[in-house]
C-alpha cells in the first residue's frame, strides 16, 4: 500500500484532507433471524480502491449499507478513521458519499438542484461558488448537458454519472459505489470504471466498490474481497485472484455457458 | 399485547420525530422557499374543498336545526347553533379531516416514495436530516395555514347556514335574525378556541403522516399501505384528541 496517498485532494479547490481508512471487524448482520453477513473482517487503506464481489444475494450491498452507517451490524464493529459511521457526529467530521445502485437521485429536483443540495445545506460558499462546483462535477462526468433535466428524463447511464457527480460535489474522503456498472452497456461500464480510477489517481479518494463486474474489479482495484453466502471467502490483489486455484473463485470469475448441463434437460 | 406495543412504538416514533424537527427550528429562516411551497400545498390547494364542504355543513346544520327547533318555537336561535357549532367543533374537525385526506395522504405518499427509492438514505449519507428539510417546513406551514383555513371555513359555513335559513321554507327565518343570533351567541373566544383545536389537529396530522412516510419499509407496494395507515391513524388521532382538547379549552 506504499503507493497510496494519505491525503485526498479536493477536486474543486485542490485543498488536501486526510484520506480515511475503514476497519470492518467481525461484523455479523441478521434480518428476522436470517444471518446475511457472517463474521466479516477486513481493512481498507486510505486512498485504496477496494472491490467487494460476490453472487447476487450474498450480502454485498448490506455490507455497504453497514459501512456507510445506514444499517447497524448485529454484532461486530465498523469504523471509519476510528469513528462509528452511524453517528451524526461522524458524518459531520468525515465526508462519506454513497453512489446508490439506482442513483437515488431526488426525483422532484433538477439535476442541478440534486447536485447543489449538499453544498447549499452545508453552506459551502455562495450561489456562484456552488454553481461553479456543480458544473465542474458535471463536466468531469461529461453530463453537463443534463443540468436542467429531471432524473426521470435521464437514461440509466446518465443517472449513474449524475449520481457519481452528486457524490463528487460532496468532496468525499470515502466514496462507496453500489453496482456502479450494472444495467450499463460495455462502453459505459468502461467509462464508469475509468472515472472511479481517475478519482482515486487524481484525488486519492478512498473507494469501496460493490460489483459483479469482474473486468472492473480486476482492472482498477488495489484489492478484491469475494463474499459468498455472507462469508468473505478470499481477499487479495487482482493478480492473486487471477492466479487462484480455488474452484469457487475460478467458477465465479470465469462462468461457463453449458447448455448440455443435466439441469436443463427437464426444462 | 402486540398491538399495544405497536401503538406505543408509533407514539414514541412520532414524539422523536417532533423533537428532532424542533431541534432544527433555527434553520427555518434559511428554508423560506420550502416553507412557502408547503404553505401553498397545505393552504391554497386545500382551500376550495374546505370552502365547498363548509358551505354545505353550514346549510345542513341550519336545515336540521330548523327541523329540531320548530317544535318549541326557537327558530330564531338557528344562527347561534350554526355559529357555535362551526366555530367550536365542525370547522376545526372537518378541516382537519380534509387535511388528513387531502394533504396528509400526499405527504405520506411523497415521503414513503422517497424512502422506498432510497432518496431518504441519500439524504442521510449527505448528512442532511429528513426532519430538517422535509418535516420542519411542513410543520411550520400547517401552523400558519390552519388558522387561515379555519377562518374561511367558519365564514363560509355561517354563510351557508344563512342561505338555508333564507331560502328553505321549512326553516324560513330572515338572514338578519340569523346573523343577529349568530353574533350574539358566538364570541371571539369561541373562534379562537376552534383555531387552537385546529392547530393541534393539523400539527398532529402532519407529524403522523410524515412519520409513517419516513418509516415505510419494503417496495413500492408499501407506499399505498403507508398512505392508508397514515389517513386512518390521523383520523383516529383527531377524534381522540378532539375530546381532550375540547375539555381542556372549556376550563
Amino acid at each position: 500500500m506504499d503507493t497510496l496517498c494519505s491525503k485526498t485532494r479536493n477536486p474543486f479547490t485542490g485543498a488536501e484532507a486526510n484520506a480515511v481508512g475503514v476497519k470492518v471487524d467481525h461484523v455479523r448482520k441478521s434480518f428476522s433471524g436470517v444471518e446475511v453477513l457472517k463474521d466479516i473482517s477486513f481493512d481498507v487503506q486510505p486512498g485504496e480502491i477496494f472491490v467487494i464481489m460476490g453472487p447476487s444475494g450474498s450480502g454485498k450491498s448490506v455490507l455497504l449499507r453497514d459501512i456507510v452507517g445506514l444499517e447497524i451490524p448485529t454484532s461486530g464493529k465498523i469504523t471509519i478513521d476510528g469513528l462509528d459511521p452511524s453517528l451524526e457526529e461522524t458524518r459531520e467530521r468525515i465526508r462519506v458519499a454513497l453512489v446508490f445502485q439506482d442513483g437515488a437521485l431526488f426525483n422532484s429536483l433538477s439535476v442541478y438542484d440534486n447536485l447543489a443540495l449538499y453544498p447549499r445545506e452545508h453552506r459551502a460558499g455562495d450561489e456562484n461558488a456552488i454553481r461553479e462546483r456543480v458544473m465542474h462535477a458535471l463536466k468531469i462526468l461529461s453530463v453537463e448537458n443534463a443540468v436542467t433535466k429531471f432524473p426521470s428524463e435521464l437514461s440509466g447511464g446518465m443517472k449513474k454519472r449524475v449520481s457519481i457527480a452528486r457524490a463528487l460535489v460532496m468532496e468525499p474522503q470515502l466514496l462507496l459505489y453500489d453496482e456502479p456498472t450494472s444495467e450499463l452497456d460495455p462502453v459505459m461500464s468502461a467509462t464508469i470504471s475509468e472515472i472511479i480510477a481517475t478519482l482515486k489517481n487524481e484525488y486519492s479518494v478512498t473507494s469501496i466498490v460493490v460489483t459483479h463486474d469482474s473486468s472492473l474489479a480486476l482492472t482498477i482495484s488495489n484489492r478484491v474481497g469475494i463474499i459468498m453466502a455472507g462469508q468473505l471467502i478470499t481477499l487479495g490483489t487482482p493478480e492473486e485472484l487471477k492466479n487462484t486455484k480455488d474452484p469457487r473463485i475460478v467458477d465465479f470469475l470465469n462462468p461457463k455457458i453449458d447448455i448440455e448441463h443435466p439441469r436443463f434437460k427437464n426444462l | 399485547m402486540k398491538q399495544i406495543t405497536q401503538v406505543l412504538e408509533g407514539i414514541g416514533s412520532v414524539v422523536q420525530l417532533f423533537l428532532r424537527s424542533v431541534a432544527y427550528a433555527g434553520t427555518l429562516p434559511r428554508q423560506s422557499a420550502r416553507f412557502i411551497e408547503q404553505c401553498y400545498m397545505i393552504g391554497y390547494t386545500t382551500l376550495p374543498i374546505v370552502a365547498v364542504l363548509s358551505f354545505f355543513i353550514g346549510m345542513v346544520l341550519a336545515l336540521e336545526a330548523g327541523y329540531a327547533m320548530e317544535g318549541f318555537g326557537a327558530k330564531e336561535f338557528i344562527g347561534s347553533l350554526v355559529g357555535l357549532s362551526m366555530a367550536r367543533e365542525l370547522g376545526p374537525m372537518m378541516t382537519s379531516v380534509l387535511l388528513a385526506g387531502r394533504v396528509g395522504s400526499a405527504i405520506t405518499a411523497e415521503l414513503a416514495s422517497m424512502k422506498v427509492y432510497q432518496e431518504i438514505d441519500a439524504l442521510t449519507t449527505m448528512n442532511i436530516p429528513a426532519a430538517k428539510i422535509l418535516v420542519l417546513p411542513r410543520l411550520a406551514a400547517v401552523l400558519v395555514m390552519m388558522p387561515v383555513l379555519i377562518v374561511i371555513a367558519n365564514i363560509v359555513g355561517w354563510f351557508g347556514g344563512s342561505v338555508t335559513a333564507r331560502y328553505v321554507a321549512s326553516v324560513g327565518i330572515s338572514p338578519e335574525s340569523y346573523f343577529a343570533a349568530l353574533r350574539h351567541y358566538t364570541k371571539f373566544k369561541d373562534v379562537v378556541n376552534g383555531m387552537e383545536k385546529a392547530e393541534v389537529f393539523g400539527f398532529v396530522v402532519v407529524l403522523v403522516c410524515c412519520d409513517i412516510g419516513l418509516n415505510t419499509k419494503g417496495g413500492p407496494r408499501e407506499i399505498g399501505a403507508s398512505v392508508t395507515r397514515a389517513v386512518v391513524v390521523s383520523l383516529i388521532a383527531i377524534l381522540i384528541l378532539d375530546y381532550f382538547v375540547s375539555k381542556l379549552l372549556l376550563f
